[in-house]
């Protein structure tokens, strides 16, 4: 990682655990992992990967009981959240670190209009009274593409998609140092998931936001981020900026990713090359590699002890002892 | 068949046994339970038997609950109304689930002009205020256990007939029930095996709760002289002849008023612990 | 009516099939003068965003919605006009697989029962032992291990319930199976199993599928021949290569472009469409998607273009299809 850039965020060692009835959870397991200041990281993995806590966890959203952080610490510019106070932490987010949710539907209260959502993120979380809050929420709202005649409607009378771009403006209304996207686009349709995409895109660049988008869609990094951590089972596998993770992607879990997405500029081959078997049980992680009991490369030193992240070439880190060349080619 | 492992009857159930104050409900209930089925063999004496040289006797060596003003034990009279409470509270709550479930099973599953009749007739009841209505039906029907229990069953059918009615109504709009469909499975079929059982949870919670209603409603009435008859010993009319004797002897009339307390008390604690064990949002 | 069915070429036909719903607005056209034809042994993908009727055509397929208008053939003859022996016949050589792999199985009920329900309620067995037989069978042709036989939909991953669907769509062994967004709850690795046994299964058994997704990609590699809806029409139908290479209609430009790729510096630049969908209530006259399309005229707005054959199997649902292609 790149130590002369300054580091907005910077995750070190994090554990995440849930107690649950039936057994603990290991859902994040010693995750080290940064984000420079203006980048977006695409942050990838499938259901159960540990994305979700993830970024609940640098808001300090965990719910406790039942779950807890058992270690680690999340450096945002220079502070550690972990030992902010209830009110650090309360002007942190929406000031500094904003989030956008999957479902538009759900994160939107639905008895107040678009415009007064918007304008009470303003009226917390910056220095603007009166007759200004109002005009920088119908700057935020020309801004995403919503008119302002339609300032004084209810969530339930947009679309998904118009309901995204709410959700967008009150992210963006305090220009935060942080945006942590999570699955935003999923829950919309493609044509859709489109527009919301490019405004994000464009966004992320006119107020020079960093951000944090979690997805399952490597379609989605290629076009909106800069670097991409692939998440398995709570654990960071593969780390890279995008040329290299799609130039070369080294690990085997990467590489089944890959393969497994039909991918409309692939040949179409007569089986997708799958990855056998299933994600493994988060209450008991096997004792070596998390991926190794699938993994078609397994040694018997894989099973044994995991081999923690390393630099492959610089800028690639991943966490596996031995890496093969991808069959699939490259897609940079 | 019913405890397969890891069946949701099991699961319910062993959340169940996590909730302390459902457990202390549970072990009152059924110690209530074995008390009201052996009472024959509890009850040091006949629930009619008087002692009229002991009459109105304070709690003591021989009759440890005292002796009301015709010389008859306490403790005895207790026992045996706790079998009448049971009987009425479970076979009242039978009928309101039955007929009312049923009602409000059909009205959800057909819809349209079957739907707003029942309901409408539902409604109606509805109108009149329930321990009214039990007092009405039970005056019509004449004194006596098994009209107790009817007009009582009567007063509760149209809160099971909506619970159900809404339960079905969104049961059935399941992707299962529409599988189903596509399987060729008929009405019938889709009714008892997809769409009732699961709709049990609400009725399990609202049927315990029920009884404790019902409880209460057959005091009242047997409060105000209709339901049971003397010499048979219930709770509520208990109370009613403990009313001239309040000062003299409280004890008559603390007794069967702790006995009733503590029965709902236990059966709400029940009602309560089902309703979240069987919530699958609860995480523990 | 004697009941049996037997076999042609084109195992389904729909002809000018309408679906209307009765909502508090006016009339809901959910699909709206839809022909098509599904060549026996072949995928049929019918692709198209929320709202465009879709999975509305896949049930009135299956015979679970009724029709408004028109004519579905099976194997030569109009199931929308079956008596009931003529439908219970139906079932058996027509099944359907769910979307959410949860709430499409009933909950109390085991593995075992779920996927002998359509053989018990069919009476497709003489004996217990029989019933039993077939759906170990089923699960072992599914690659359901045999221990899970007495489990329940919960305590298994998505993956697997969706395993237990297609067993039990399997059940009756059917020749035509309808697959309404099979895979889209699924993660992405277990999603490619599932497409594989799929696949696999229609190559053993010369299964025909109509696979309805609104994921493009998925479609691409499962499909011979592909549908675009939008809006209750078809407005492009291609066999798979040619879809992909020659998108003719502008709405299936702009889809494909639309879809997010996973290679850097992506060949072909992006097509945006203004707007929203439209709603499907009371639509108006003319062409559906003239509203967001770049290219729309007068003509568009007044008349609905009918699904013209512009070159062999390639139909497409515009007044200017053979001047319009897509740029390179």
């Amino acid at each position: 990682m790149a130590d002369f850039q300054k580091k907005l965020l910077d995750i070190r060692d994090l554990t995440v655990q849930f107690d649950t009835d039936s057994g603990v959870v290991h859902a994040v397991n010693h995750l080290n992992m940064q984000l420079e200041e203006g980048k977006a990281l695409g942050f990838v993995g499938e259901t159960g990967a540990g994305k979700t806590t993830t970024a609940l966890a640098i808001l300090q959203l965990i719910q406790s009981p039942p779950g807890e952080i058992t270690s680690g610490e999340i450096w945002f510019k220079g502070q550690n959240v972990r030992e902010m106070t209830e009110a650090e932490l309360r002007n942190m987010r929406g000031r500094e670190i904003a989030m956008i949710f999957q479902d538009p539907m759900t994160s939107l209260n639905p008895i107040m209009t678009v415009e007064e959502q918007i304008m009470e993120m303003i009226s917390l979380h910056s220095d603007l009274k009166g007759s200004e809050v109002r005009e920088r929420a119908l700057e935020m709202m020309r801004l995403v593409g919503i008119r302002p005649e339609r300032a004084k409607d209810y969530p339930h009378q947009f679309s998904g998609g118009m309901r995204q771009r709410v959700g967008i403006a009150i992210a963006l209304a305090c220009k935060p140092s942080l945006l942590i996207a999570d699955e935003p686009t999923t829950a919309l349709d493609v044509t859709i998931q489109a527009q919301v995409l490019e405004l994000i895109k464009d966004l992320q660049k006119q107020v020079k936001t960093s951000m944090l988008l979690i997805t399952h869609d490597l379609g989605i990094v290629a076009e909106t981020c800069d670097s991409v951590a692939i998440m398995y089972a709570g654990h960071l596998v593969e780390y890279a900026d995008i040329q290299h993770l799609y130039g070369n992607p080294l690990h085997p879990y990467t590489q089944g990713l890959f393969n497994a997405v039909p991918d409309l500029e692939s040949p179409i081959t007569e089986k997708l090359a799958v990855i056998q078997g299933l994600p493994p049980d988060p209450t008991n992680l096997p004792r070596g590699c998390s991926f190794s009991p699938r993994c078609p490369y397994a040694q018997a030193e894989c099973l044994e002890k995991p081999c923690g992240m390393r630099e492959i070439e610089p800028g690639h880190f991943i966490d596996c002892y031995f890496p093969h060349q991808y069959e699939g080619g490259s897609r940079a | 068949m019913l405890l397969k492992k890891n069946s949701m009857l099991r699961l319910t159930l062993v959340r169940l046994r996590r909730n302390h104050l459902a457990m202390i409900g549970l072990a009152v209930v059924l110690t209530l339970i074995f008390v009201a089925v052996f009472a024959d063999y509890i009850a040091p004496f006949k629930y009619s038997r008087q002692h009229l040289r002991e009459t109105l006797q304070a709690p003591n060596a021989k009759y440890l609950l005292g002796t009301d003003e015709f010389g008859r034990d306490v403790l005895s009279r207790l026992i045996y109304g706790a079998r009448v409470s049971l009987q009425v509270g479970l076979v009242a709550v039978s009928i309101s689930l039955f007929v009312g479930g049923s009602l409000g099973a059909v009205a959800g599953f057909y819809g349209g002009k079957l739907d707003n009749l029942i309901m409408r007739l539902m409604d109606v009841q509805l109108a009149v205020p329930s321990t009214l209505l039990a007092i009405a039906i039970a005056a019509a029907l004449g004194p006596g256990l098994f009209n107790l229990m009817i007009a009582v069953g009567i007063s509760s059918v149209p809160r099971f007939a909506r619970l159900l009615r809404a339960s079905v109504l969104s049961v059935k709009e399941m992707e299962f029930v529409e599988a189903a469909r596509a399987m060729g499975a008929s009405d019938f079929r889709i009714i008892v095996l997809h769409i009732l059982p699961n709709c049990c949870a609400p009725l399990i919670v609202q049927a315990t709760l029920s009884v404790a209603n019902a409880i209460l409603s057959s005091a009242s009435l047997s409060f105000i002289g209709l339901g049971i008859q003397p010499p048979y010993p219930e709770w509520g009319g208990m109370l009613s002849s403990a009313r001239d004797y309040l000062r003299s002897s409280p004890y008559l009339s603390m007794f069967p008023g702790i006995a009733i307390v503590v029965t709902i008390i236990a059966l709400n604690f029940i009602g309560d612990g089902l309703r979240d064990a069987l919530d699958p949002k609860q995480k523990r | 009516m004697t009941g049996t069915i037997e076999k042609t070429d084109s195992i389904v036909e729909i002809k000018h099939l309408k679906k209307y719903f009765h909502v508090s607005g006016g009339k809901l056209h959910a699909v709206d003068d839809v022909t098509l034809s599904i060549p026996r042994g072949k995928t049929l993908g019918l692709v198209g965003e929320s709202g465009c009727g879709k999975s509305t055509l896949g049930r009135v397929v299956i015979g679970l919605i009724s029709a408004t208008g028109g004519e579905i053939f099976f194997n030569g003859k109009d199931s929308l006009k079956y008596g009931p022996a003529e439908r219970a016949q139906f079932r058996k050589h027509a099944q359907i697989v769910f979307q959410d792999p949860f709430s499409s199985l009933n909950p109390r009920m085991t593995v075992s029962q779920l996927i002998a329900e359509p053989m018990v309620i069919n009476r497709a067995y003489s004996h217990r032992s029989e019933l039993d037989h077939k759906v170990k069978k089923l699960m072992d042709t599914v690659g359901l291990a045999e221990r899970l036989i007495n489990s329940f939909p919960h305590e298994l991953d998505g993956g697997r319930r969706q395993r237990i669907g297609i067993a039990r769509a399997l059940a009756l062994d059917p020749e035509f199976i309808v697959l309404d967004e099979p895979v889209s709850a699924l993660d992405v690795c277990i999603q490619a199993q599932i497409l594989n046994l799929l696949g696999e299964l229609k190559k053993e058994r010369g299964y025909t599928y109509l696979f309805i997704s609104h994921n493009l990609s998925v479609v691409r590699y499962v499909s011979d021949e592909i549908a675009v809806m939008y809006l209750g029409q078809v407005v492009e139908k291609a066999d798979n290569l040619r879809l992909f290479q020659d998108p003719v209609h502008p709405y299936t430009q702009a889809l494909l472009s639309a879809i997010p790729v996973a290679r850097l510096n992506r060949k072909k630049g992006r097509i945006l469409l203004e707007g929203d969908v439209p709603s499907p209530v009371n639509p108006p006259p003319g062409c559906r998607f003239a509203g967001r399309c770049a290219y729309r005229q007068d003509v568009c707005m007044k008349q609905t273009p009918e699904l013209r054959e512009i070159e062999p199997s390639h139909l497409v649902a515009c007044h200017f299809a053979r001047n319009l292609r897509p740029h390179a």
